[in-house]
């Protein structure tokens, strides 16, 4: 049963890869993170519960406070303070990009299954949704123009990095757990700054800017 | 080929052919109910047939004889379709000249002669109809496909009798892959049925109709046929989905006791997907038409998925 739950969580993971990967719409981006920050600390839970594990549970922990509070406040902080709420412009157009998404799942896939053969936990399966989704956000990263979305790739990527630890090998020691935890979050206050600084020097978040090199 | 097989064939045609226009007239009713207005009765489609059928066929003059012939191909395909998919019964004599891909094959068919039809004739109208329900069709089709593919991989059968037997006899577990097919399924039976987010079956906007455009120059007679035939249509899609996510209640071969019971579970879990229905149509805008292959591509990503997750998991 348990192991059914794992599953069903790990496939809503993957799902909310790809709604992330055709939203629009950067607040529903947001929400979209924090929904998949849910469903992360949700497969937690029942890994932690399933295999006894008590440090899991500090860890799901950590992630709901985390993910599911903190940075998606930040960041709808972040958007309003920046007053960009219309704003994503992809490079590729959305069908296309659910194909190419599609490809990189399939390549996911294929690569995990050998890899998860190795593995004793009782969730290897889903070794695979995790790559998929660490691949969907690296996707993400790529096609979007704009520095806001490209930072929820970011930050969305370290769930699919996650979601492959708990999957793989029940999680990391508490102390990664922890340095990554005030990683992600020094990060994303450091990008943060960055955004503003970018748009003070650009009027414009679009990162093509910075590909330029100004003669004076 | 026994008797039973045969009564069972019968008793589902009769069935297919009375509930589909009930069926129609349930989520005409639920939908006038949501949306505050007073409901048709529910007998509102048969008295629309019988009227139609009373009345006189005009025909274009330069109709050829494929404009005359494709009401009754359009129609017989349907009530096909309705038969094959085990709706009471597993036990149809009919169910093994055709599987989930032949079913597919048949609305293609009818699909094809509807728009064949609607240009025969010549109007703009017709043509523009014909153009939208192929861009439709072949963005649908990949879609119900995988849908179909996913549920036939967990029976590891293309027969329809044989996916709810096995799905029926399994014991309830959380099947991932079933889920994404499930909306999946609902997304390509929307689309296929000219239901809201769409195309909307209640209107004669010149602009937006699909389905009304198809059928506009027919009459009389035939307009009646079509008319059940996409009552037929939306009851053949609705066994469909009950048949492969809800499959309890149908009954197995030689069960007689099962087969009495299963058209009251039949008739509930219909009602039920009427107010499904009535519900999304009510909720939902209708999107523009340039939406509409975002809106399917959506479908075939989940259809996809349902496949490449029960690859992985097996579940």
């Amino acid at each position: 049963m348990s192991i059914q739950l794992v599953n069903l969580f790990a496939s809503a993971l993957l799902l909310l890869a790809f709604a992330m990967l055709s939203q629009r719409r950067i607040v529903r981006l947001i929400n979209l993170f924090a929904l998949q920050g849910v469903a992360l600390v949700a497969s937690t839970l029942t890994m932690a519960y399933a295999t006894g594990q008590s440090h899991l549970y500090w860890s799901a922990a950590i992630n709901g406070v985390l993910k599911v509070i903190v940075l998606p406040w930040i960041l709808h902080r972040l958007i309003r303070r920046l007053n960009v709420k219309w704003d994503i412009e992809t490079l590729i157009n959305i069908p296309m990009m659910m194909l190419v998404g599609i490809v990189l799942v399939v390549f996911a896939f294929n690569l995990a299954l050998p890899i998860s053969q190795f593995s004793q936990s009782i969730a290897r399966g889903t070794l695979g949704i995790a790559l998929a989704c660490v691949l969907m956000s690296f996707l993400m990263m790529i096609t979007r123009s704009k520095a806001v979305p490209q930072v929820i790739g970011f930050l969305s990527m370290e769930n699919g990095l996650f979601f492959a630890a708990t999957s793989a090998t029940y999680g990391m020691p508490m102390v990664v757990e922890l340095g990554i935890a005030l990683d992600v979050l020094v990060g994303m206050v450091i990008l943060g700054v960055f955004m503003f600084q970018i748009r003070e020097q650009f009027d414009s978040l679009d990162i093509h800017h910075l590909e330029k090199l100004r003669e004076e | 080929m026994r008797l039973e097989g045969i009564a069972a064939q019968v008793f589902s045609m009769a069935a297919a052919l009375v509930l589909a226009p009930l069926l129609a007239g349930w989520v005409g009713q639920c939908r006038a109910w949501l949306q505050n207005r007073r409901a048709p009765p529910l007998l509102q489609p048969f008295r629309t047939l019988h009227k139609l059928f009373h009345k006189e066929a005009v025909m274009a003059h330069e109709a050829s004889p494929l404009y005359r012939a494709a009401p009754y191909v359009v129609f017989a395909c349907m009530l096909l379709a309705g038969m094959i998919v085990p709706t009471l019964s597993t036990d149809l004599p009919l169910a093994p000249a055709a599987d989930a891909i032949a079913l597919v094959g048949l609305f293609a068919l009818a699909r094809l002669f509807i728009s064949l039809a609607a240009m025969d004739v010549g109007t703009a109208f017709g043509t523009m109809g014909a153009r939208r329900e192929m861009l439709i069709g072949f963005l649908a089709e990949p879609a119900l496909l995988m849908v179909l593919f996913t549920a036939s991989l967990l029976s590891s059968s293309t027969s329809l009798a044989r996916i709810v037997e096995s799905v029926s006899r399994q014991e309830l577990a959380i099947l991932p892959s079933l889920a994404f097919a499930g909306v999946a399924f609902t997304m390509v039976s929307l689309a296929e049925n000219a239901r809201i987010p769409v195309d909307n079956p209640a209107t004669h906007l010149e602009l937006t109709m699909i389905h009304e455009a198809l059928v506009l120059e027919y009459s009389g007679r035939h307009l009646a046929l079509l008319e059940w035939a996409a009552a037929l249509k939306l009851f053949a899609y609705s066994c469909t989905g009950i048949a492969l996510f809800f499959p309890w209640g149908v009954a197995h071969a030689r069960d007689h006791v099962a087969l009495a019971l299963a058209l009251p579970v039949l008739v509930a879990k219909l009602a039920a997907g009427g107010v499904f229905l009535a519900l999304i149509e009510t909720t939902l805008a209708k999107m523009r038409i340039f939406r509409v292959p975002e809106f399917l591509a959506t479908a075939f990503l989940l259809g996809v998925l349902a496949l490449l997750v029960h690859m992985l998991l097996g579940a």
